[in-house]
């Protein structure tokens, strides 16, 4: 289920630097207790978020509970050649989620 | 070119790995997350390995007032080429007042194009934020702004 | 104590054309902050959205459809739409086609509804199609299905004014909830009107009251809730805020002053999905 969006321009110069937007729903959920129940609620949260162009990483954001739910991320790449992004997101509960996008460099 | 310049470290291994002043404050906190604590100075001599770090180069755009502190958004960029020889390695936001005061940290790498990074974080109260950068050439520098964050009213 | 400041103030403000209340309502600069271009859009007839009662950080976050979280709930709705349900084995496209179809549907609801002889809303709508031509349970209020459904069924309608239908037989339930939005209610004792005619613009401790035209924001991104929610949702919290026993989502009090509070938005844009504090 495509929990993500991504934004990133279809086409570049060569040596253009790219804006890349980023959001994906996810609760961030802080450890805390039910309301009610005063059962503990785990914390759960997007802990590391990864963008690779060509398999190769080039930015890593480390997260903490700090973070906004759905997280909203922005950020820029070199482009210098055509290629595939992939966008990974891992939360403690040990989900992984992916997004991917070509760019043709002209 | 092809060369991975940043990988996933654990904070143990990072800690470890960057130099004597930080062996010890790793002996001193048992290796404990630094991320878990409430004091800024601390973690922020954590990261730097207790090198003051100067103001300047850092940008961090904030609002002066968030209407709510849930989704406050943030802009920090970094004043560096990005070269293979000169890049801007990190940058992490600090919340001085959060019940956890680490609140992201961002690697970059010279194909990032810039130091630059846009994104939402929440905040407990008014409050001072820090953002701090290291360089490759080993150097912090330290960027500071404050956010009024409005509480009471008709929330809802 | 609360009331008897606010009578105070209300005397006040009558006497003097000033606020010197004790520190309950306080004048605030609503709208000022909103560029020329925007105040054209969100403001029509001299009614206000609350896109201008929020700050240019709130705003810009609604202004590009990326950095809106709300359209996360769109694309699920999208994923919803072609997906078959229920023992008719049908999705909302095998009826409709694409979604864009129900452009100019959503700013016409709550409507009178002939069959159960009382107002219907858009998201009782949906639910109706689920049980009726889907033969699949009615998504539960505040779900994430309803809302996202609810959300891009708004959404294909954005920029269009909202246009609610209060006369004919809609009339006898749009009075009731105009009795609604003026009845004081709760411990403090207050009424819809209260914030929302009487003080927008100025301050309610640190939040700055809006004019209350919600008709085209719901469903809307809140920062507070850090999710997508719905107008009723909005209405129980203003309920629980004066200290009232808030309604049931989806009940007919909440209606039929959906439909009250839509008409005082007659004119303004569909925004959905709207981004607020």
């Amino acid at each position: 289920m495509a929990k993500a969006r991504v934004k990133v321009p279809k086409k570049a110069k060569k040596g253009e630097i790219i804006t890349i937007k980023t959001l994906i729903k996810h609760k961030m959920q802080r450890a805390t207790k039910d309301k009610k129940t005063g059962k503990p609620i785990p914390r759960n949260i997007i802990h590391t978020f990864e963008a690779k162009f060509n398999g190769k990483p080039f930015l890593i954001g480390e997260w903490d509970t700090g973070v906004s739910a759905n997280p909203y991320c922005a950020f820029t790449h070199r482009v210098n050649e055509s290629g595939e992004y992939e966008f990974v997101w891992k939360d403690d509960a040990g989900q992984t989620y992916t997004a991917k996008a070509k760019i043709e460099v002209a | 070119m092809n060369e991975v310049r940043i990988k996933v470290i654990d904070r143990r291994e990072f800690l470890v790995t960057s130099g004597a002043a930080i062996a010890a404050l790793t002996a001193l906190t048992s290796g404990a997350l630094a991320r878990e604590t409430k004091d800024p100075t601390k973690l922020l001599q954590e990261i730097t390995g207790g090198a003051a770090p100067t103001e300047g180069k850092v940008k961090l755009e904030m609002p002066e007032i968030a209407e709510n502190g849930a989704t406050v958004p943030v802009k920090v960029s970094v004043d560096s080429p990005m070269t293979d020889k000169d890049y801007c390695e990190s940058v992490t936001l600090i919340a001085t007042k959060n019940p956890s005061v680490y609140v992201c940290a961002f690697k970059f790498t010279p194909d990032s194009g810039k130091a630059w990074v846009s994104t939402r974080i929440r905040m407990a109260q008014t409050q001072e934020v820090w953002a701090v950068a290291k360089m490759s050439d080993g150097k912090f520098y330290i960027g500071k702004t404050t956010v009024k964050v409005t509480i009471g009213g008709c929330g809802g | 104590m609360f009331r008897k400041r606010y009578r105070m103030g209300g005397i006040a403000l009558s006497a003097l054309g000033t606020l010197v209340m004790a520190g309950v309502f306080t004048l605030g600069a609503g709208g000022a902050s909103a560029c020329e271009e925007c105040k054209g859009k969100y403001e029509v007839d001299g009614k206000k959205s609350g896109y201008l009662y929020s700050t240019p950080a709130t705003q810009a976050i609604q202004d590009d459809d990326f950095t809106n979280p709300g359209f996360l709930w769109v694309e699920r709705g999208r994923q919803l739409w072609a997906k078959k349900e229920g023992e008719a084995n049908k999705s909302c496209k095998d009826c409709h086609g694409e979604p864009e179809k129900l452009r100019g549907v959503f700013p016409t609801y709550p409507k009178f509804d002939p069959k159960t002889k009382k107002l219907i809303n858009i998201e009782q709508r949906i639910n109706r199609c689920r049980t009726e031509q889907m033969k699949a349970k009615a998504w539960k209020w505040e779900s994430d299905e309803l809302l996202s459904m609810t959300t891009l069924v708004g959404y294909v309608s954005r920029g269009m004014p909202v246009n609610v239908k209060v006369d004919g037989p809609a009339k006898p339930f749009f009075e009731k909830g105009k009795a609604f939005y003026f009845q004081r209610r709760g411990q403090l004792d207050m009424a819809c009107k209260h914030c929302h005619i009487d003080f927008p613009g100025q301050y309610i401790r640190a939040d700055l009251l809006s004019e209350g035209r919600a008709g085209g924001a719901f469903p809307l991104y809140r920062l507070k809730w850090q999710k997508l929610g719905s107008l009723h949702r909005r209405f129980r919290g203003c309920n629980k805020q004066v200290r009232a026993k808030p309604y049931k989502a989806g009940s007919d009090e909440y209606v039929n002053l959906e439909l009250y509070v839509k008409w005082r938005s007659n004119g303004l844009p569909v925004e959905v999905p709207a981004v607020r504090r």
